[in-house]
This record gives C-alpha cells, structure tokens and sequence, in this order.
C-alpha cells in the first residue's frame, strides 16, 4: 500500500493547562477528502492548527508524505504544500481581492505563474474577478469564504485544510461552497475537511472521524457513519429534513 | 517682509522639516503596524545614522570632496549601517519577547533608546559635533526669500525615500507581506510567509529611512549630539498619530503637515518660536482626543 499523504499519530496539544488533543490519530491519502466532525469543543480546530503547526503538538507526532512536520515552522509546513484555510476565512481586511490573492502565492517565484493562477482562480470564482480592485473586507461572507480557498490554491497545495467553511452562509452559500469542494477534490486536490454542518461534510467526504473532547470516538467510511444511529442522534439532528447543524455541547 | 513673504519663507522652512518628520514616522508608523511596539528607540536611531553619516562623510570627504559627492555615499552607508543595526536591535532586544505583555516590548524599546543615547553620550561627552559640508548657499531668490538649492535637495532625497517606500510596499511580494503581517500574522504563516524574517526587513527599512532623515538633518543644522534623537522621536510619534498610526500615506502625511504646523505656529502673534513644541504637542493631544485613528487610519471594520 502507498504511503498516506498525512498520517496523524497520538498526538495531543494543550492550551495553557487545557488538555485540547487528548491522542488521536488518523490517516489522509491522496485524492480524499476526510472530514473531522464533533460538537464545537471537540478539537475539529485544533486538529487542523497542530496539523498546520500554528499551534505545537506537545506529544505525538505528524507526518506530511512520510517527512515529521511536527517540529516544524506553520510557514516551511506551508511551503511544503499543506496549506490551511483557517475558521474564520482571516483574509486580509483593507488589501483588495487580487493582493490577497497574490499573498496567497507568495511562495511562487515567478510573476508569470503568479498571475496565470490567479487568473485560474478568478475563471473558477468570477465574482472575485468582478471585484478584484475591491477591499476584501467589503465582499459578503459567501465571497470572503469564495476568496479565502482561492487564496489557499494560489500554491497549489496537495492538502487542503478546511476549517468550517459553510460557518455563518446562507443554505444556498453553503451548497455553493461545498460542490467548489467537491470540484477540487475531483481535479486532484486532497481535502481534509472540519465540519459542523455533518450531514453535508459526510456527503462529500470518503472518511470521517468522530471527536469528542479530545478523542477520536468514531471513524469509518462516510457513507457508513451517515447511518450510524448514535451518530445521526448525536450531530446530525433530528430527521433528514434537518440541515443538521451538530448541537453544542 | 510682506506677509506672502513670511508665509513663503515659513512653508519652505515647514517642508523641510516636514520631510526629516516623515521619514522617520514612517519607521515610527511601520513597527507600530506590524508588531503594535512604539518602538522609542526610534529616534535614536535617527541619531545614530547622524553620527554614523558623519563618521562617514569624515572618512569619504578626503577624496570625493565635503560636497554631494560624498554626503550621498554617506547617506548609503549610514543607512545600511543603521538598518543593520535596527534588525540587530529586534532580533536581540524585541523578538524574543513576541509572546510577552506589550509593556513589556514598550520598557525594552525605552532601554534600548537610553542605551544607545548613552553609547552616543559616552563617545562624544555629550558635545555637539560639527557636521561640516562644503555646500553653500547658493540658491533661489523668490523676493525677500531665498531657498538654497541644498534645501530643495533635502525634499527632493526625502521625497525620492518616500516614493521608492510606497513602490516597494504596494508593488513586490515583501512590501504585500508586511502589509499583510500587519493584518493577521497566522494567516500570513499559513500562506508560507515567514513572519520573522518579514519584521526584521520592516526593522531595515524602517531604520534606514530614519538614518537618511538624521545624516539628512545633520547637512541641514550643521551640527549633531547624542540628544538629537530624542524630540524628533516624540514628533515622529506625533507625525504618525496625525497621519493615522501604521499607515505609510498617513505617516508621511502626518510628518509634513507637523512640519508646516510648526512652522506656520510661530508666526501666529503672541506665540513665539519658543512655542513651537507646545503647539505640538497640542495637536497630538487633539487628535488623540478627536480622532485618535489620524487622518488616513481607520477604524477596524469587522464583518463576518
């Protein structure tokens, strides 16, 4: 068997005396997409931010295409192809869409492929391209969440790393979001995915892990965990109607 | 003197002024921006390019002549110098406390300034150096005014400084990305920017330009001390809360209107020269009142 493209190995994180990541661990391979699910609280996030090296793994470790990133700086994890769209999109407020764009292939040398990515990147989003010149800050959550991925796919990445993307959209946003997902995943790009939304995650992913406080409880095929009765109780909601937003808790 | 006159000669006067302001806000306002340090070591800086401008038109002047000739090389120098010092000074004193309190950063940034006052104190026993050139004062003649060409040179480098700063800052990657930093340091991480490096180049530039401003200023008065740094720092720090605190327009702004202010101040009667601080320091006291993000800052939208 190929070796995974991120392998996730015991490993635990604190915050100040917080014991956020109590071991887990959990494989990606190449042209998945992995979705981490659980209540808000769980470690979804800060799952990825161990994985993206914002925050040090205090045991444990993480390997990106067999090297150990563990001990390595967010910005060479970056370099190496992991790339990370954290909660919240953090796009840069007051540059326009194109800089914050051009920061997102700040490790692409050449001007040249600089510019035919973003023009890649605005053939996939056109609205971006509508408001290239304008400040990031002003462009609807839809389209900062839009602006955000493009960012990250300004260098390529052979992971992506998705923090709540559907956080905060309209329904139809988040449909929007998730077939863009979907879309990336099919032209090769590998995703690991953190969602609260778990109807909707699991019906994009390959694999889905279940956190609870720290721990991974549940892991399996997604199409299985759909079904998993304890798991649709538990963060799917009620029915099928239900858009299934996972309670707090 | 016609009062057209005055007023020319007082804008002419509040230019200049204006431009060594600017330049060093700027690094004022850049430091702010990306790491939130009032960094007050900064005008000491701007002492220490005087001092190391001198040092080296001392050295230059033998062959290529106490003209341009050899302040421009020793411009150079004194900003390489300088800027090399201001990266030294963030590596040593201020990036190993990124985690700590600001205040903690704020009382280094007030050692760091009282040490290099007082390394500048001990080799010159505290007398005024003579900053000798053999420019002249040959120059333009508008009615009663006359501006020397050395002058119209001073705004002109100083502009040059400014513009070659806002090219680099709105045009390349590394000006993008300590734009950027200023914004979201772990976005910037997660996009492969080193954060590190990016403020030690924020430290270069931004010690460079005072460097300019004070071999600049050490041309213009003729003289420099180990002291020099000390109110420019503050009016720089004034210079760029006028213009908006971290924004580049808005210390450049902020540094030639403070110069005009100052200028124009003493001629209103009843205030003399002797004035000129107060009126100051007035203004920063208003705008922190009235406007504390400055003319060209803006206040932090959020939108989610």
């Amino acid at each position: 068997m190929t070796e995974p493209l991120l392998k996730v190995e015991g490993v635990e994180t604190y915050y100040g005396q917080i014991h956020a990541l109590r071991g887990i661990g959990f494989e990606v391979r190449r042209g998945q997409v992995v979705t981490l699910l659980g209540a808000n609280g769980a470690g979804k996030s800060t799952s990825l931010r161990t994985i993206s090296g914002l925050v040090p793994a205090k045991r444990g470790r993480v390997l990106f295409e067999g090297e150990d990133i563990t001990r390595v700086a967010a910005h060479r994890i970056a370099r190496l192809g992991l790339v990370h769209v954290p909660e919240g999109r953090r796009i840069f407020r007051g540059m326009s869409v194109e800089e914050n764009l051009d920061l997102g292939g700040f490790t692409v040398a050449e001007e040249e492929v600089r510019r035919r990515r973003r023009e890649a990147a605005y053939a996939m989003f056109p609205i971006l391209a509508e408001r290239r010149a304008s400040d990031s800050s002003l462009l609807s959550g839809g389209e900062q969440q839009m602006l955000a991925i493009a960012r990250a796919l300004m260098s390529e990445p052979k992971l992506l790393l998705l923090d709540e993307p559907s956080m905060g959209l309209a329904p139809r946003l988040v449909q929007e979001i998730m077939r863009t997902i979907r879309r990336l995943n099919e032209a090769g790009t590998t995703v690991l995915l953190v969602e609260q939304n778990a109807r909707m995650a699991l019906r994009l992913a390959h694999y889905g892990h279940v956190l609870e406080t720290g721990r991974i409880v549940l892991s399996g095929e997604a199409a299985a965990l759909e079904k998993d009765e304890s798991l649709a109780k538990a963060y799917l909601g009620g029915g099928p109607r239900n858009e299934g937003v996972a309670a707090a808790g | 003197m016609p009062l057209y006159e005055v007023l020319l000669q007082q804008f002419a006067n509040g230019l200049i002024l204006g431009s060594f302001y600017a330049l060093v806000a700027l690094g004022y306002s850049m430091v702010y921006g990306v790491i939130k340090l009032l960094n007050f070591a900064h005008g000491d800086l701007y002492m220490t390019g005087a001092f190391a401008g001198f040092g080296a038109l001392s050295l230059f002047s033998g062959w290529l002549g106490g003209g341009w000739g050899g302040i421009v090389p020793a411009i150079l120098f004194s900003m390489v110098a300088v800027g090399a010092l201001g990266v030294i000074i963030d590596r040593v004193a201020y990036r190993p406390l990124r985690q700590a309190p600001k205040l903690s950063v704020l009382i280094t940034a007030l050692a760091v300034s009282m040490l290099l006052e007082n390394v500048a104190l001990a080799f010159t026993g505290g007398q005024y150096t003579a900053f000798t050139t053999n420019l002249g004062f040959a120059g333009v003649d508008l009615g009663m005014v006359h501006v020397t060409y050395t002058q119209m040179v001073l705004v002109g480098a100083s502009v040059v400084l400014m513009v070659v700063l806002e090219l680099f800052v709105s045009g390349t990657m590394h000006g993008k990305a300590m734009r950027a930093i200023a914004i979201d340091q772990d976005a910037c991480r997660l996009m492969g920017i080193d954060v590190d490096r990016t403020i030690a180049l924020t430290f270069l530039i931004g010690s460079a330009l005072a460097a300019a401003a004070g071999v600049l200023a050490g041309v213009y008065y003729g003289s420099i001390n180990f002291f020099m740094g000390f109110l420019i720092g503050l009016k720089a720090f004034t210079a760029a809360v006028i213009g908006g605190i971290g924004s580049i327009p808005g210390a450049m702004l902020g540094g030639i209107l403070l110069g005009l202010l100052e200028a124009f101040g003493t001629q209103i009667p009843g205030v003399g020269s002797e004035w000129k601080d107060v009126f100051v320091f007035a203004f920063l006291i208003l705008f922190l009142v009235f406007r504390p993000t400055g003319l060209l800052g803006r206040p932090e939208v959020e939108r989610m």
